[in-house]
Protein backbone atom coordinates (compact mmCIF):
# COMPACT_ATOMS: atom_id res chain seq x y z
CA UNK A 1 0.00 0.00 0.00
CA UNK A 2 1.32 3.43 -0.92
CA UNK A 3 2.12 5.39 2.25
CA UNK A 4 0.94 8.66 0.57
CA UNK A 5 -2.59 7.31 0.50
CA UNK A 6 -2.51 5.89 3.95
CA UNK A 7 -5.43 7.75 5.45
CA UNK A 8 -7.10 5.92 8.27
CA UNK A 9 -10.84 5.27 8.34
CA UNK A 10 -11.27 7.50 11.35
CA UNK A 11 -9.45 10.36 9.61
CA UNK A 12 -11.76 9.95 6.62
CA UNK A 13 -14.81 10.01 8.84
CA UNK A 14 -13.57 13.22 10.49
CA UNK A 15 -12.87 14.76 7.10
CA UNK A 16 -16.34 13.87 5.82
CA UNK A 17 -18.00 15.31 8.91
CA UNK A 18 -15.95 18.52 8.58
CA UNK A 19 -16.82 18.79 4.88
CA UNK A 20 -20.53 18.16 5.41
CA UNK A 21 -20.72 20.82 8.08
CA UNK A 22 -18.69 23.31 6.06
CA UNK A 23 -20.68 22.62 2.90
CA UNK A 24 -24.02 23.09 4.69
CA UNK A 25 -22.73 26.39 6.14
CA UNK A 26 -21.51 27.64 2.74
CA UNK A 27 -24.79 26.68 1.07
CA UNK A 28 -26.77 28.50 3.77
CA UNK A 29 -24.57 31.62 3.33
CA UNK A 30 -25.06 31.44 -0.41
CA UNK A 31 -28.82 31.07 -0.04
CA UNK A 32 -29.02 34.03 2.35
CA UNK A 33 -27.03 36.28 0.01
CA UNK A 34 -28.91 35.22 -3.12
CA UNK A 35 -31.31 37.77 -4.60
CA UNK A 36 -34.16 35.84 -6.25
CA UNK A 37 -34.94 36.76 -9.83
CA UNK A 38 -37.78 36.28 -12.29
CA UNK A 39 -38.30 36.80 -15.99
CA UNK A 40 -41.70 36.91 -17.68
CA UNK A 41 -42.54 36.76 -21.37
CA UNK A 42 -45.73 38.76 -21.99
CA UNK A 43 -47.36 37.88 -25.32
CA UNK A 44 -50.98 39.00 -24.90
CA UNK A 45 -52.41 42.50 -25.20
CA UNK A 46 -55.91 42.12 -23.79
CA UNK A 47 -57.14 43.71 -20.56
CA UNK A 48 -57.47 40.37 -18.76
CA UNK A 49 -54.12 39.00 -19.88
CA UNK A 50 -52.33 42.25 -19.00
CA UNK A 51 -52.86 41.52 -15.32
CA UNK A 52 -50.73 38.42 -14.68
CA UNK A 53 -47.39 39.87 -15.83
CA UNK A 54 -47.84 43.21 -14.06
CA UNK A 55 -49.25 41.72 -10.84
CA UNK A 56 -46.52 39.10 -10.59
CA UNK A 57 -43.74 41.52 -11.54
CA UNK A 58 -44.77 44.26 -9.10
CA UNK A 59 -45.30 41.77 -6.28
CA UNK A 60 -41.96 40.04 -6.89
CA UNK A 61 -40.25 43.45 -6.86
CA UNK A 62 -41.96 44.19 -3.53
CA UNK A 63 -40.49 40.94 -2.20
CA UNK A 64 -37.06 42.22 -3.20
CA UNK A 65 -36.62 40.15 -6.37
CA UNK A 66 -34.94 41.29 -9.59
CA UNK A 67 -37.56 41.21 -12.33
CA UNK A 68 -37.51 41.61 -16.11
CA UNK A 69 -40.46 41.34 -18.50
CA UNK A 70 -39.97 40.72 -22.21
CA UNK A 71 -42.91 42.11 -24.19
CA UNK A 72 -43.43 40.50 -27.55
CA UNK A 73 -46.17 40.31 -30.19
CA UNK A 74 -49.49 41.59 -28.78
CA UNK A 75 -47.84 41.88 -25.37
CA UNK A 76 -45.94 44.88 -26.69
CA UNK A 77 -49.17 46.92 -26.70
CA UNK A 78 -48.92 46.86 -22.88
CA UNK A 79 -46.01 49.30 -23.21
CA UNK A 80 -47.85 51.88 -25.34
CA UNK A 81 -47.85 55.37 -23.86
CA UNK A 82 -51.66 55.43 -23.91
CA UNK A 83 -53.26 52.18 -22.84
CA UNK A 84 -56.61 51.26 -24.36
CA UNK A 85 -56.98 47.63 -23.40
CA UNK A 86 -60.03 45.56 -24.21
CA UNK A 87 -61.34 42.19 -23.20
CA UNK A 88 -63.36 39.96 -25.51
CA UNK A 89 -65.73 37.10 -24.73
CA UNK A 90 -64.87 35.59 -28.12
CA UNK A 91 -63.05 32.30 -27.67
CA UNK A 92 -63.31 32.75 -23.93
CA UNK A 93 -66.19 30.56 -22.71
CA UNK A 94 -65.08 30.91 -19.07
CA UNK A 95 -65.79 34.65 -19.03
CA UNK A 96 -68.79 35.32 -16.77
CA UNK A 97 -71.37 37.66 -18.34
CA UNK A 98 -73.57 39.48 -15.83
CA UNK A 99 -75.86 42.46 -16.15
CA UNK A 100 -74.77 45.24 -13.79
CA UNK A 101 -78.24 46.79 -13.66
CA UNK A 102 -81.84 45.85 -14.42
CA UNK A 103 -84.57 44.11 -12.48
CA UNK A 104 -83.46 42.33 -9.31
CA UNK A 105 -84.21 38.86 -10.64
CA UNK A 106 -81.83 39.46 -13.56
CA UNK A 107 -79.16 41.68 -12.04
CA UNK A 108 -75.93 39.96 -11.06
CA UNK A 109 -76.98 36.59 -12.49
CA UNK A 110 -74.67 34.87 -14.91
CA UNK A 111 -76.33 34.85 -18.33
CA UNK A 112 -76.15 31.47 -19.95
CA UNK A 113 -75.68 32.60 -23.56
CA UNK A 114 -72.80 31.21 -25.65
CA UNK A 115 -70.01 33.81 -25.75
CA UNK A 116 -69.65 33.19 -29.48
CA UNK A 117 -73.14 34.67 -29.98
CA UNK A 118 -72.60 37.61 -27.65
CA UNK A 119 -69.30 38.47 -29.27
CA UNK A 120 -71.15 39.05 -32.55
CA UNK A 121 -73.33 41.82 -31.12
CA UNK A 122 -72.04 45.20 -32.32
CA UNK A 123 -70.34 47.09 -29.51
CA UNK A 124 -70.27 44.08 -27.24
CA UNK A 125 -66.50 44.10 -26.83
CA UNK A 126 -66.46 47.74 -25.75
CA UNK A 127 -69.34 47.15 -23.37
CA UNK A 128 -67.68 44.07 -21.86
CA UNK A 129 -64.41 45.98 -21.49
CA UNK A 130 -65.94 48.93 -19.68
CA UNK A 131 -67.98 46.59 -17.48
CA UNK A 132 -64.85 44.72 -16.47
CA UNK A 133 -62.99 47.98 -15.74
CA UNK A 134 -65.96 49.18 -13.67
CA UNK A 135 -66.04 45.90 -11.73
CA UNK A 136 -62.32 46.17 -11.05
CA UNK A 137 -62.64 49.72 -9.71
CA UNK A 138 -65.50 48.64 -7.44
CA UNK A 139 -63.55 45.64 -6.13
CA UNK A 140 -60.42 47.71 -5.43
CA UNK A 141 -58.40 45.94 -8.12
CA UNK A 142 -55.57 48.10 -9.44
CA UNK A 143 -55.74 49.45 -12.99
CA UNK A 144 -53.10 48.32 -15.46
CA UNK A 145 -51.75 51.90 -15.59
CA UNK A 146 -51.30 51.84 -11.81
CA UNK A 147 -49.59 48.42 -11.75
CA UNK A 148 -47.34 49.43 -14.64
CA UNK A 149 -46.27 52.61 -12.82
CA UNK A 150 -45.55 50.58 -9.68
CA UNK A 151 -43.38 48.25 -11.78
CA UNK A 152 -41.43 51.20 -13.20
CA UNK A 153 -41.00 52.64 -9.70
CA UNK A 154 -39.74 49.30 -8.41
CA UNK A 155 -37.13 49.03 -11.18
CA UNK A 156 -38.76 46.16 -13.03
CA UNK A 157 -36.93 45.95 -16.37
CA UNK A 158 -39.33 46.43 -19.26
CA UNK A 159 -37.76 44.89 -22.35
CA UNK A 160 -39.39 45.40 -25.74
CA UNK A 161 -39.18 43.08 -28.72
CA UNK A 162 -37.68 44.96 -31.68
CA UNK A 163 -39.00 42.50 -34.25
CA UNK A 164 -42.61 43.11 -33.16
CA UNK A 165 -42.42 46.88 -33.83
CA UNK A 166 -41.08 46.17 -37.31
CA UNK A 167 -43.65 43.45 -37.97
CA UNK A 168 -46.68 45.59 -37.10
CA UNK A 169 -45.23 48.83 -38.54
CA UNK A 170 -45.42 50.52 -35.16
CA UNK A 171 -43.12 53.37 -34.14
CA UNK A 172 -40.87 53.36 -31.08
CA UNK A 173 -42.23 56.85 -30.30
CA UNK A 174 -45.62 55.33 -29.49
CA UNK A 175 -44.11 53.45 -26.57
CA UNK A 176 -43.18 54.55 -23.06
CA UNK A 177 -39.77 56.07 -22.31
CA UNK A 178 -39.14 53.68 -19.43
CA UNK A 179 -38.44 50.75 -21.76
CA UNK A 180 -34.95 49.58 -20.80
CA UNK A 181 -34.04 47.90 -24.10
CA UNK A 182 -35.27 47.13 -27.59
CA UNK A 183 -33.81 43.72 -28.32
CA UNK A 184 -34.43 40.23 -29.64
CA UNK A 185 -34.58 36.72 -28.23
CA UNK A 186 -30.80 36.36 -28.16
CA UNK A 187 -30.51 39.24 -25.68
CA UNK A 188 -33.41 38.13 -23.48
CA UNK A 189 -32.52 34.44 -23.16
CA UNK A 190 -29.24 34.95 -21.24
CA UNK A 191 -31.21 36.95 -18.62
CA UNK A 192 -33.84 34.19 -18.45
CA UNK A 193 -31.12 31.56 -18.11
CA UNK A 194 -29.89 33.09 -14.85
CA UNK A 195 -33.37 33.66 -13.39
CA UNK A 196 -34.93 31.48 -10.69
CA UNK A 197 -38.45 31.79 -12.11
CA UNK A 198 -39.40 31.99 -15.80
CA UNK A 199 -42.99 32.53 -16.86
CA UNK A 200 -44.71 32.72 -20.24
CA UNK A 201 -47.98 34.63 -20.32
CA UNK B 1 -54.42 45.21 22.19
CA UNK B 2 -52.28 46.56 19.38
CA UNK B 3 -49.25 48.72 20.15
CA UNK B 4 -48.98 52.22 18.77
CA UNK B 5 -47.12 52.16 15.46
CA UNK B 6 -44.83 54.76 13.88
CA UNK B 7 -46.99 54.84 10.76
CA UNK B 8 -50.40 53.61 9.67
CA UNK B 9 -51.48 52.43 6.24
CA UNK B 10 -55.16 52.07 5.47
CA UNK B 11 -55.39 49.60 2.58
CA UNK B 12 -59.05 48.74 3.20
CA UNK B 13 -61.04 48.42 0.01
CA UNK B 14 -57.95 47.52 -2.01
CA UNK B 15 -57.47 44.12 -3.58
CA UNK B 16 -54.49 41.86 -4.31
CA UNK B 17 -51.67 42.81 -4.81
CA UNK B 18 -52.18 46.46 -3.78
CA UNK B 19 -52.09 45.93 0.02
CA UNK B 20 -48.66 44.26 -0.36
CA UNK B 21 -47.32 46.86 -2.81
CA UNK B 22 -48.47 49.76 -0.64
CA UNK B 23 -47.06 48.09 2.48
CA UNK B 24 -43.71 47.72 0.76
CA UNK B 25 -43.78 51.40 -0.28
CA UNK B 26 -44.75 52.57 3.19
CA UNK B 27 -41.98 50.49 4.80
CA UNK B 28 -39.44 52.17 2.50
CA UNK B 29 -40.20 55.51 4.15
CA UNK B 30 -39.57 54.11 7.65
CA UNK B 31 -36.19 53.56 9.30
CA UNK B 32 -35.09 50.18 10.63
CA UNK B 33 -36.80 49.27 13.91
CA UNK B 34 -39.86 51.45 13.26
CA UNK B 35 -43.27 49.86 13.00
CA UNK B 36 -46.13 50.05 10.54
CA UNK B 37 -49.78 49.30 11.24
CA UNK B 38 -51.52 48.10 8.09
CA UNK B 39 -55.30 47.75 7.81
CA UNK B 40 -56.81 45.60 5.09
CA UNK B 41 -60.17 44.19 4.02
CA UNK B 42 -58.63 41.61 1.67
CA UNK B 43 -58.83 38.13 3.26
CA UNK B 44 -55.91 37.05 1.05
CA UNK B 45 -53.65 39.56 2.76
CA UNK B 46 -53.49 37.40 5.91
CA UNK B 47 -51.34 34.75 4.22
CA UNK B 48 -49.76 37.22 1.81
CA UNK B 49 -48.45 39.56 4.51
CA UNK B 50 -47.03 36.55 6.38
CA UNK B 51 -45.24 35.44 3.23
CA UNK B 52 -44.10 38.99 2.44
CA UNK B 53 -42.54 39.32 5.90
CA UNK B 54 -40.86 35.92 5.69
CA UNK B 55 -39.35 36.76 2.33
CA UNK B 56 -38.25 40.32 3.09
CA UNK B 57 -37.09 39.71 6.66
CA UNK B 58 -39.45 42.33 8.11
CA UNK B 59 -40.98 41.17 11.37
CA UNK B 60 -44.72 40.52 11.68
CA UNK B 61 -45.30 41.43 15.33
CA UNK B 62 -49.08 41.05 15.44
CA UNK B 63 -51.84 39.97 13.13
CA UNK B 64 -55.52 40.34 14.02
CA UNK B 65 -58.85 39.76 12.31
CA UNK B 66 -62.39 40.92 12.97
CA UNK B 67 -65.46 40.88 10.65
CA UNK B 68 -63.75 41.19 7.27
CA UNK B 69 -61.11 43.54 8.58
CA UNK B 70 -57.53 42.62 9.19
CA UNK B 71 -54.72 44.47 10.88
CA UNK B 72 -50.99 43.81 10.85
CA UNK B 73 -48.20 45.29 12.91
CA UNK B 74 -44.90 45.05 11.07
CA UNK B 75 -41.45 46.04 12.25
CA UNK B 76 -39.03 47.11 9.56
CA UNK B 77 -35.63 45.42 9.58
Amino acid sequence: MNSMNAVSDSQLTDLDAWFDQRFAQKMADHEAAHVPSMTIIATKGTLDMAYPPFILASTAAALGWDVAIFFTFYGLTLLKRELDLKVTPLGNPAMPIKLPSGPDWLKGRELNIPTSLMANLPGFQNAASSLMKKGMREKGVASIDELRSLCVEADVKLIACQMTVDLFDWRRDDFMDEISDWVGAASFLPIAQKADVNLFV
Amino acid sequence: MMQIANATLDARGLNCPLPILKTKKELTSLTAGETLMMLSSDPGSVKDIESFCLQTGNELLESAASDNEFSFLIRKV
